[in-house]
């Protein structure tokens, strides 16, 4: 079928494309623009760029939202990686239609729900709102993305080599940590990278569930953009753009090469 | 919780250990279990306890702003007395104001409307990839996805630059001479369309692609050496075997894009009723917590449905991969 991609599949591939990529590259073009109108092209300048470094509000902000998204990723990962094992390992334990409801509900849930339910939980048991509430609270919904992505590769994975870890006698964690994890390893990395992004771009539940001194950038870039569109903020999302961007292709060529190396490895084992 | 099966090669080996390695084990395998359901109790379950308790409290000026009822700290005959003073007042409440009402059908409306404009860019874009060469293939995935993880709020940033009165939309139309006057397109629900189809537009290929990848493409060769036109073998073979790629990518759009509230306030006008900027403004505007409390049960009383099958759904994509 590889043959034939005809005239009609090319263009709607291309439309589409470019239909998600235009709105993107016409953002990144006018925050290197010298005018002060967005939509007027004045000439080539950095200028947004070097006024950005001096917004200290939007590098503090940019700082707490690092923070968090760290933390909160990296715990999301055990977390999500944990909830992934124990949908496909355990088939029947009590409570696991609940269990799997609470993992696949919040991929889905409104954040207007999550944010407020959450925020008078950390009111109810009287937690003070700021950088940890915020943190509890990204780490609460991102798990469940890095549960689906670490799910997703186990489900394809390979049982027999566990079982012939286990039959030459490594014990169940060491099995865990020898075999499962490598194979599991990119999924594990692109659940993290997930994690972080999500963590990253969240304003509704951040906004709910921070408080005094923890401003996240996405509470920071919406309270300016309702004011209007400034060549900073542009500037400011053409920069985080870029990390994310670079963060992906990193990932992807890295996922890449470990394929390739694990293929290799497949067929060397098979020629014994 | 506890009775955990242990996989079969795990019991078989298991028979030849002491007993304190077995034991050890098997606290494991509980671990794996219980650290993210206990945690998923507490962070998500409880908080929607806790959001349909106080949405049956009665609002009051003070921090926190509502009066609190059905404390467990008094014992038996406190959570009778508290029984008593559950008010469904905020429920009433929300069916007495017209604004209410018009904002949940608003938003259904809005969000059914934006899930089949979504389907219809949606498919020819994720046909074409499953039919694109195999080498291929991973790349456009990818740069399908990558839109996605760049943040959402910098995605509906950029569409009021392009669609505001003096935005490039209108002075590209205005410089080709296609319109005199510029379009007034922020503001109205057309702009909402468009930020909900352009932000939930990954959402919708992804589980269409995949779908459509796996198609044995000699099904339609076959339809058509007996004679079937391409546009009849695609309506009767293509589109029914991608039911549920099509069913995953709508649902995937239409939950969330009911509950919206980025979208609607940044593209929309300030009288746009959309449910997620009503919980919004009644939260932080007025301050009214358990109505808003009101209006996210409601909410999530509209949307069970969708959910419910959307985790069937899931369920059932995940024993299929078993």
């Amino acid at each position: 079928m590889n043959s034939t991609w005809s005239r009609f599949n090319i263009t709607a591939v291309t439309l589409g494309l470019a239909f998600l990529y235009l709105p993107i590259v016409l953002l990144v073009i006018f925050s290197f623009n010298a005018s002060k109108l967005v939509t007027v092209w004045g000439g080539f300048s950095t200028k947004w760029y070097v006024s950005l470094f001096h917004n200290q509000g939007l590098m503090d902000a940019a700082w707490v939202t690092i923070r968090v998204g760290l933390i909160s990723a990296s715990v999301a990962t055990v977390l999500g990686t944990l909830g992934a094992l124990a949908l496909t390992r355990y088939t029947r334990f009590r409570g696991r239609m609940l269990f799997s409801g609470m993992i696949f509900a919040p991929l889905v849930m409104p954040d207007v729900i999550t944010g407020l339910s959450l925020l008078l939980l950390f009111v109810a048991v009287g937690l003070d709102r700021g950088f940890y509430t915020v943190t509890l609270a990204h780490i609460t919904f991102t798990m469940c993305f890095v549960a689906v992505v670490v799910q997703s590769r186990l489900v394809t994975f390979d049982r027999s080599l566990e079982e012939a870890a286990m039959d030459l006698g490594a014990p169940p964690v060491k099995t865990f940590f020898q075999i499962t994890l490598p194979v599991i390893a990119p999924a594990i990395i692109s659940g993290w990278m997930l994690a972080f992004t999500l963590s990253l771009d969240d304003l509704v539940v951040a906004s709910f569930t921070s408080g005094p001194g923890a401003t996240t950038l996405p509470m920071k870039i919406y309270s300016q953009v309702r004011l209007g569109v400034t060549p900073e903020i542009n500037a400011a999302c053409t920069i985080l753009i870029g990390i994310v961007t670079a963060g992906v292709i990193a990932a992807s060529i890295v996922n890449k090469r470990r394929e390739v190396q694990r293929l290799r490895d497949e067929q060397a084992a098979q020629r014994g | 919780m506890t009775n955990v099966a242990l996989p079969a090669a795990d019991t078989a080996t298991a028979a030849q250990k002491p007993l304190p390695a077995r034991l050890a084990a098997a606290f494991v395998s509980r671990l794996v279990i219980i650290v993210p359901y206990v945690w998923l109790l507490f962070f998500f379950l409880i908080p929607f306890l806790i959001v349909f308790k106080i949405s049956l409290s009665t609002t009051a000026i003070a921090m926190p702003p509502y009066t609190p009822v059905l404390g467990f700290g008094d014992g038996i005959s406190g959570f009778i007395d508290g029984l008593k003073q559950l008010s469904f007042d905020n429920y009433v409440w929300l069916t007495q104001d017209a604004l209410y009402f018009n904002a949940y059908i608003t938003s259904v409306i809005v969000a059914g409307i934006s899930t089949f404009l979504t389907l219809l860019i949606g498919y020819p874009i994720a046909y074409g990839m499953a039919r694109a060469p195999a080498s291929l293939r991973p790349t456009l995935l990818m740069m399908v996805i990558l839109p996605f993880w760049t943040s959402f709020l910098i995605r509906v940033y950029a569409w009021i630059g392009i669609l505001k009165p003096e935005g490039l939309l209108n002075q590209l139309l205005l410089g080709i001479g296609v319109i005199q006057e510029p379009l007034i397109i922020t503001n109205t629900y057309t702009a909402i369309f468009i930020g909900i189809v352009y932000s939930y537009l990954p959402f919708m290929v992804l589980p269409l692609y995949s779908s459509l990848e796996k198609m044995d493409h000699s099904l339609i060769e076959a339809a058509q050496d007996l004679g079937c036109q391409p546009i009849a073998a695609f309506w009767k073979i293509t589109f029914p075997l991608s039911i549920p790629g099509v069913v995953a990518g709508c649902l995937l759009v239409f939950i969330p894009a009911v509950g919206e509230f980025v979208i609607p306030d940044l593209l929309g006008s300030s009288r746009t009723l959309m449910i997620g900027k009503t919980l919004w403004t009644e939260f932080f505007t007025n301050r009214d917590w358990p109505v808003s409390s009101a209006v996210a049960i409601i909410l999530l009383l509209v949307l069970i449905v969708p959910i419910v099958f959307f985790q069937n759904a899931q369920a059932r994509a995940q024993e299929a991969g078993r």
